[in-house]
């Protein structure tokens, strides 16, 4: 085997036995139990679940935002807690519900928090980073405040930002809820295309089934709280455009989405 | 952007109104002083109100004249608004300070809250008297009396504001590999400057009241000063001139908040 395979097949990411509590006065609740899966390097992965089952905290383990967990959590060949009493630079992007983009700072300066945060602001970055803006439609815009774009702008804007620090793993938390369903449609579709189209390993949490199966290569279904897998499902649809339409008028959608949508009524 | 030519009748009609009703509002605050002033003349002028109580405005007009010959009142008005000036900088810096060290330390900051809800509640004048016990009568005393009343209800205001920054921007500012001091500098001041302002607009108020209460028991100059002894010596065109520069200070201190806040805001 050449080296290339090798670095294919390595796992970008390793989930072993993960559980973990959250404690409060009125006593423990198990949140995650026992979550075992493995992240492919360019593989774009949805969980989705009951409301309330833990997806976005299984996300803020992954994130490093929560570190007392039990189990194993691997980037890469190392243990997320070596890494970070080590205080690696983890490279993960992050996108969360609401686009949090700072009113106070332009387009343009709100994309380049994260390189601002770490120091990064060097010519070529800056330069990856105005590319992005300008093949992403949002260069006219640089020098505008947040507050004078759309709502799917203003999202684009947000990946944009988490894209500038080149992140080798992507979070995404229901990153599309806040936009009403027209954007949110368009947004999605072309998120998931700038995704593809930089080879991102993504893990996608979200509620909307369709979204799942039209973005993702691999779902995996959780179930009510404690949240443990019920169920993972490699999505493959044979489509003809890359549109958000494309995806959901595909062949095996519909079997798809009947099938994941009774594990998930199991669990209400 | 319409120019002036192409607005429509209707829009015109809009505009004319709004600018005619704001100058109809103005007018009416200046017709207002104008009247009181007039009345306030004309009853000390035919003996319905006593002047000697009363004073009227062409005598507070004529002592003010007086006083500017040799730069008297000047001095004191320059007194009150440098004192109010020190003090008002002194609290907004101080305050801002305190509240980005108990973000930082949210333990302190707890066992710290009732002390400051107590020492806030409390009627600020009473410590003017024990502040003079201990630093004596001058500048410095004042400017701490003005200090006095205004700071610990700006701390409590800015660790409030600082506090309902959005939990999800401070994650976000972590996602992105950032630190503590990240959060603060990037998220928590910037997004806290319209707090940070409107405190001072409290502040400087504050200071004002402060520094007069300050002046009132332990100066020999400023216009505190002068009010106090205006009413010791029965010279109440004194005071009354006094309060209404008061007024005047007062009002201009607002105003440079305001500009700055629209300076700000660009």
């Amino acid at each position: 085997m050449d080296s290339n395979t090798i670095s294919y097949q390595t796992p970008i990411l390793t989930l072993n036995k993960l559980s973990y509590s959250y404690h409060t006065l009125s006593g423990e609740t198990k949140a995650l139990e026992n979550i075992s899966f493995q992240i492919l390097p360019g593989e774009f992965v949805a969980i989705v679940g009951p409301s309330g089952c833990g997806k976005s905290t299984l996300l803020n383990i992954i994130a490093g935002q929560i570190t007392d967990y039990t189990g194993d959590l691997k980037f890469h060949d190392t243990s997320m807690r070596t890494l970070q009493n080590q205080s690696a630079d983890l490279n993960i992007g992050y996108m969360l519900q609401h686009d949090h983009l700072f009113a106070w700072r332009t387009i343009y300066r709100n994309v380049c928090l994260g390189l601002e945060i770490k120091n990064l602001m060097t010519d070529e970055n800056i330069k990856y980073v105005l590319s992005l803006l300008e093949k992403y439609g949002l260069y006219d815009f640089k020098d505008k405040k947040p507050s004078q774009l759309s709502g799917g702008m203003r999202q684009r804007a947000a990946l944009i930002r988490t894209l500038a620090l080149n992140p080798e793993l992507l979070l995404l938390d229901e990153p599309f809820s806040a936009l009403d369903y027209q954007t949110r449609l368009q947004v999605s579709g072309d998120i998931g295309n700038i995704i593809r189209e930089n080879g991102k390993t993504a893990i996608l949490v979200t509620h909307n089934l369709s979204e799942a199966i039209s973005l993702a290569d691999k779902i995996i279904v959780l179930t009510q709280r404690p949240a443990t897998i019920k169920r993972m499902v490699d999505i493959s649809l044979t489509i003809t455009d890359n549109s958000p339409l494309g995806y959901r008028s595909a062949p095996e959608f519909n079997q798809y989405f009947n099938e994941i949508w009774e594990d998930l009524c199991d669990e209400n | 952007m319409k120019t002036n030519r192409e607005l429509s009748p209707e829009q015109q009609k809009y505009i004319h109104q709004i600018k005619l009703q704001s100058f109809l509002i103005l007018l009416s605050r200046f017709l207002l002083l104008f009247f009181f002033i007039a009345l306030w003349e004309t009853s000390s002028y035919l003996g319905w109100i006593d002047s000697f109580f009363f004073s009227s405005p062409s005598a507070v007009v004529k002592l003010f004249i007086d006083m500017c010959k040799d730069f008297e009142i000047l001095r004191h008005i320059g007194v009150t608004l440098l004192e109010t000036l020190v003090s008002f900088l002194a609290v907004t810096i101080l305050s801002i300070l305190t509240a980005i060290l108990l973000i930082c330390l949210p333990k302190v900051s707890k066992v710290l809250e009732p002390f400051l809800v107590i020492l806030n509640s409390l009627p600020k004048s009473a410590l003017a008297p024990l502040i003079i016990v201990w630093l004596g009568t001058g500048m410095k005393t004042i400017i701490i009396a003005g200090m006095s009343v205004a700071i610990f209800g700006s701390i409590i205001n800015m660790y409030t504001g600082f506090t309902q920054v959005e939990e999800e921007k401070i994650k976000l500012i972590y996602t992105l590999g950032g630190t503590q001091k990240d959060t603060l500098f990037k998220v928590i001041l910037p997004s806290s400057i319209p707090i940070i302002v409107s405190n001072m607009k409290v502040n400087i108020g504050l200071a004002l009241v402060g520094v007069i209460i300050g002046e009132f028991l332990a100066a020999r100059q400023g216009l505190g000063y002068l009010i106090i002894y205006g009413s010791q010596v029965f010279q109440l065109d004194l005071l009354i001139m006094s309060i209404i520069i008061l007024c005047i200070i007062a009002m201009g201190l607002y105003q440079l908040i305001q500009i700055l806040e629209k300076c700000l805001q660009k």
